[in-house]
């Protein structure tokens, strides 16, 4: 079950997406981002969506495991389509008590669940095709003029990329925690939500008193290999501007002057 | 003699809180190029000791000296940790990156050497230890031996002088084990470095050419692990149990058999057994 999370997960490939800078692809995510919050009608939704499934087919990116990331987060979707869905003006096509439901609520609720599955595969598809160190190193470089206001980002970008690489070893963990407490009798997916908020302790316990021997044991190894903060640290994996990423921020000023041609167009 | 890589001086360690020293007067020298296996029970001072090799912990008492220089001193810091590299028990817990080669690349990268330096070293460390293909994948997909592998590697891309491996097969089934350990052995084959290898497994300790047993914080034997092992009833009074070769050699002695005791390995043992079981009819009156 705790599987399925595919958040922070990496696809090593050799794909256009993946030789991209990953400062290009953080900007790009960015850019894409506003131009989803620009789009207003069918054009402009159907722009986005067409963009991210070339994106995805680009990365060789399958959809299985595009909507499998979706999947834990389909409540917060579904939720935010039926909180939008009785906030329509207009006509009302069903009425009753205090709930209206109008053409516009409809269109409303349909977009903004397109709008957060597109910003959610549109993330997802940054971590799917870029390392987190490469990530991390592309925040770091993109920050890098905020270490002049002592912002310590040499410092959380490595936090960063550790608690990325963290992800599957926990959930890992978490698993083999679960069975073990499930062989003893406790039981995760029955009963009240009260009940299984409290099942929940005798798993986070463990979980968390082993999550904090790992780090003090990750920092010592860290320090055995050198790791100091203040010092200049170099990367094996330069980054380097190359035309493709000229390319991709041009399509990227495209997009967002055609996402603001296309809201122009009305509903 | 050369100047040794390792000299401990009446090294001590109390950790806070504890009643007992850790480590209690331990004096050492480890000449570079020696292979020297440390084996001890939980609680021995063999992890303490290890720790104290490059800096992690500073000893309480006495000092360490590792290639000439104090660890008690700041400002060497980073030269004593680039000249010891140190393995660990949980592989999970010593790889930073999501990529195999970006893990082995963490050390060097902290040292500031050059890019290009560095993919030489992380390709030259990788090969080392035979994880060249997988310089693309991810750690957390790999058998426990080949992250083991991979914790060496990323030691190795440090170019150390002298590499602590702290327990490292504890945590591995038994072809991870023979992987790690086939790993160290042909590194010491390849290159003749240091190797300080902890463990409370007696055969990890037969190749190595010196052996030391810990017991509570202290040196308990020092010698060849043919001298070490042959000594049955010493290690026994420490709680420890020979290897079974030498085991089986022991009970067969005490069954009146004039066998020796230092046949460590299996076909060794056996070439004993042999020798004795093919002796020339009629000697078995001049038994002892």
């Amino acid at each position: 079950m705790l599987k399925d999370i595919t958040l922070g997960q990496y696809f090593p490939g050799d794909t256009l997406i993946h030789r991209l800078d990953p400062r290009t692809k953080l900007i790009w995510l960015v850019g894409y981002i506003t131009a989803l919050f620009l789009a207003h009608n069918v054009w402009g939704y159907a722009l986005m969506l067409g963009v991210l499934v070339l994106e995805a087919a680009l990365g060789r990116i399958r959809p299985k495991t595009l909507l499998s990331g979706l999947k834990p987060l389909i409540f917060i979707v579904i939720f935010t389509a039926i909180i939008n869905l009785f906030y329509g003006s207009g006509e009302a096509l069903w009425e009753w008590w205090i709930f209206r439901i109008t053409a516009d609520g409809i269109r409303r609720a349909v977009f903004m669940a397109l709008r957060i599955m597109l910003l959610i595969c549109g993330s997802f598809l940054l971590t799917y095709t870029t390392s987190p160190l490469q990530l991390t190193d592309g925040l770091e470089r993109l920050l890098e003029p905020l270490k002049k206001l002592r912002v310590p980002v040499s410092e959380l970008a490595m936090m960063m990329s550790i608690a990325l690489r963290f992800i599957p070893t926990l959930i890992e963990e978490t698993d083999k925690i679960m069975s073990a407490q499930k062989a003893r009798g406790a039981s995760f997916d029955t009963g009240k939500l009260t009940e299984r908020a409290r099942a929940l302790v005798p798993l986070l316990i463990p979980l968390f008193v082993s999550a904090f021997r790992r780090a003090d044991e990750l920092a010592t190894a860290m320090e055995c290999r050198c790791y100091h903060t203040g010092g200049q640290r170099t990367r094996m994996k330069q980054l380097v501007f190359a035309r493709r990423d000229i390319l991709t921020l041009l399509v990227l000023a495209g997009l967002l002057a055609a996402a603001i041609v296309l809201r122009g167009l009305g509903t | 003699m050369s100047v040794p890589i390792l000299q401990l001086e009446n090294v001590s360690y109390t950790y806070e809180e504890a009643r007992r020293p850790a480590l209690d007067g331990v004096s050492l020298r480890i000449q570079t190029g020696d292979f020297v296996a440390v084996l001890g029970h939980n609680g021995s001072g063999k992890s303490t000791l290890a720790k104290c090799l490059n800096a992690i912990l500073r000893p309480t008492a006495g000092r360490v000296l590792v290639d000439g220089m104090d660890t008690a001193d700041e400002s060497r810091l980073l030269d004593i940790r680039r000249t010891v590299g140190m393995v660990f028990q949980n592989p999970d817990n010593q790889i930073v990156a999501s990529v195999v080669e970006d893990d082995v690349a963490f050390a060097p990268e902290n040292l500031g050497v050059e890019p290009k330096e560095i993919r030489v070293r992380v390709d030259e460390a990788l090969r080392r230890v035979g994880m060249y293909d997988f310089r693309l994948h991810a750690p957390h997909l790999l058998s426990g031996g080949q992250k083991q592998r991979i914790a060496i590697a990323g030691v190795l891309a440090m170019r150390p002088r002298c590499i602590v491996l702290d327990e490292p097969t504890a945590m591995l089934d038994p072809v991870g084990r023979r992987e790690v350990l086939d790993a160290v052995r042909e590194l010491r084959r390849s290159s003749g470095m240091t190797v300080v290898l902890i463990t409370h497994h007696m055969e990890e300790c037969i190749h190595a050419d010196r052996l030391i047993v810990m017991s509570e914080g202290r040196i308990a034997m020092d010698g060849s692990p043919r001298d070490v092992f042959s000594r049955v009833e010493a290690l026994r009074a420490l709680g420890l149990t020979a290897p079974e070769t030498v085991s089986l050699l022991y009970s067969l002695r005490a069954e009146g058999w004039p066998l020796p005791l230092d046949a460590l390995r299996v076909e060794d043992c056996a070439a004993a057994i042999a020798a004795y079981l093919r002796r020339p009819q009629g000697t078995i009156t001049d038994l002892e």
